[in-house]
């Protein structure tokens, strides 16, 4: 019985120490290369780090000065529109999955169909714009490139909105509007406030998804090696600059690029910590 | 306990004794009410009155209904798609379940306690101030009385009134039931439904709820729903019954844990089941 007893245990420890060695193992390698690469990106990156990157142009082949400056403004640009167009109209949605469409089958709908637009492929994005934009005004244009990104962020933010308002507990409308109070106030003033850190969350993430998307702007924004804040036209902008940077013959061009990748690369850690820090505050807050 | 009659009608069939209590008017009355989630009919024919200014229980293992009829009372069950009450439910004689009857008076004149405290996500004041401004547009000074009033009333002014600006969400468990009262209370209205307002609180915190039933009910019509029995014969006038979607039966407190007229009533207040 009790040598019986002991296999049984020797046997469950030696399949826990197995199991941990191999999902251990499996997360060092994942690890691995997430790590490479930022290693690769901050090393190359802090090289080329320099104050001209904000104040001078991106510079004409051959030329062993300039910086990214157009390229920075273009891309803020280009992110702080897409964000505007995209998060109130998926601030809305979401609420309307939430709140008005939550035990129906069209809620059911739109929440598969925005998963699927949330995994589309940027690229088809950028040349659902190009068609319809770009080839109706004839023109590569600042505004086009925004439009782009403003798809990727609206199902990112629709999503979170949904999720965040349905984690906010149902008893909480029921006391709201147990007081008379109707609807659209009970989610405008209680229901948004609840909610508030989780939907901040949800926009940040969407603007580090697009902050580096190049694929959406190939086709839109295009890109411009001048200064540009005119919309209407081709916008200069990071992702953009840092593919045809890296891709050419030019060594300072590169060590730009290696700079461009860099900066982007904070941006997103800081927009990510920055919503980290948000939900973290509203988790304490709650409890 | 003497043998006069009671003057609202179920208790008059079910329990003529009992009746210390002098006759009060009846507040709210259920008439002929069944309750369907979708097809399931998890109410039928409930009869009930609920006198004034008095606090009235209900009883009954989990899943009698008991919940459910309370939600009834504020049609707050209407925000979920598929359920659905018919029947009447008069307040002053005015059956508020006519579609013609603004939700916005109905709940304006019956406040509702819920079981888990819902603060909020705003300071303590503004837990108060927010549903007094949906109705009232008042100075800054008359809304500070009011507030304080409605603390005062929920037994939690000495409490918080060092730091009304400060969040909701940091008070106790108990404290927080008692600004969802104060929140029901400040609107004045004429009734107050508390779902077991206290089964997610410890002893003390309970203990403080219940003594305010007894200072609430001056001023409001009171039904309470709860699965504590002790808790029913301690602080409630009248006590009704239900069991699987039937309200069984229903009469003065006193009678009812004593002198129960039905088996079903016996055999759960004695603990034979639920």
């Amino acid at each position: 019985m009790n040598a019986m007893a002991d296999r049984l245990y020797f046997r469950r420890r030696l399949l826990n120490a197995v199991s941990l060695v191999l999902s251990g193992a499996a997360t060092l390698f994942g690890l691995f290369w997430l790590v490479w690469i930022l290693w690769v990106t901050i090393s190359k990156g802090i090289d080329a780090m320099s104050l001209q990157l904000f104040t001078e142009m991106t510079p004409p082949p051959g030329q062993d000065t300039g910086g990214l400056k157009n390229a920075i403004v273009g891309s803020l640009m280009l992110s702080s529109l897409a964000v505007a167009m995209g998060a109130p109209v998926g601030i809305a949605a979401g609420t309307f999955l939430s709140e008005y469409a939550r035990a129906r089958k069209i809620g059911e709908v739109i929440r598969f169909v925005n998963d699927i637009l949330l995994s589309a492929p940027s690229i088809v994005l950028g040349l659902f714009v190009y068609t319809l934009v770009v080839r109706t005004t004839g023109t590569f244009s600042g505004y086009a490139g925004s439009i782009a990104m403003a798809f990727i962020v609206l199902p990112v933010v629709v999503r979170t909105t949904d999720e965040m308002l349905r984690l906010v507990p149902s008893q909480m409308r029921e006391a709201a509007l147990s007081l008379g109070i109707p609807q659209w106030k009970v989610t405008t003033q209680i229901l948004y406030r609840a909610a508030l850190p989780g939907i901040v969350t949800g926009v940040l993430l969407a603007l580090a998804r697009i902050a580096g998307e190049t694929a959406p702007l190939l086709f839109t924004a295009f890109n411009n090696q001048y200064w540009s804040t005119d919309m209407g036209g081709a916008m200069p902008n990071l992702p953009v600059t840092i593919f045809q940077f890296a891709m050419s013959p030019f060594a300072y061009w590169n060590q730009l690029a290696w700079a461009g990748a860099f900066l982007i690369t904070l941006f997103v850690l800081a927009v990510s910590l920055l919503a980290r820090t948000l939900l973290l505050r509203k988790k304490t807050h709650h409890d | 306990m003497t043998d006069a009659p009671i003057t609202f009608a179920t208790a008059v069939r079910s329990a003529p004794t009992g009746a210390e209590a002098a006759p009060s008017p009846v507040k709210l009355a259920a008439r002929n009410l069944a309750f369907h989630y979708g097809d399931f009919t998890a109410l039928r024919d409930i009869n009930l009155d609920v006198p004034q200014n008095k606090v009235t229980a209900l009883i009954g293992p989990s899943g009698c209904g008991k919940s459910t009829l309370l939600r009834i009372f504020n049609r707050i069950y209407s925000i979920y798609p598929g359920q659905r009450a018919s029947g009447q439910v008069l307040l002053d004689g005015e059956d508020v379940l006519d579609p013609k009857y603004p939700l916005n008076r109905l709940r304006s004149k019956i406040g509702m306690v819920f079981q888990k405290p819902v603060p909020f996500p705003m300071s303590i004041f503004d837990n108060i101030a927010y549903g007094i401004g949906h109705y009232e547009k008042l100075s800054k000074a008359d809304m500070a009385d009011r507030v304080e009033a409605a603390l005062r009333q929920a037994a939690l002014w000495d409490e918080v009134k060092d730091k009304l600006r400060q969040s909701a969400l940091g008070l106790s468990g108990g404290q927080q039931q008692r600004l969802c009262i104060a929140r029901a209370v400040a609107l004045k209205p004429q009734v107050i439904l508390f779902d077991e307002p206290t089964s997610a609180l410890d002893p003390i915190a309970t203990g403080k709820i219940e003594q305010l039933f007894a200072e609430l009910k001056q001023q409001f019509t009171i039904l309470i729903v709860t699965h504590n029995m002790q808790q029913a014969a301690r602080c409630s006038d009248f006590t009704a019954f239900m069991y699987l979607g039937e309200l069984i039966e229903h009469g003065a407190t006193s009678t009812i844990f004593t002198k129960p007229t039905k088996q079903q009533t016996e055999d759960y207040i004695t603990g034979r089941f639920g």
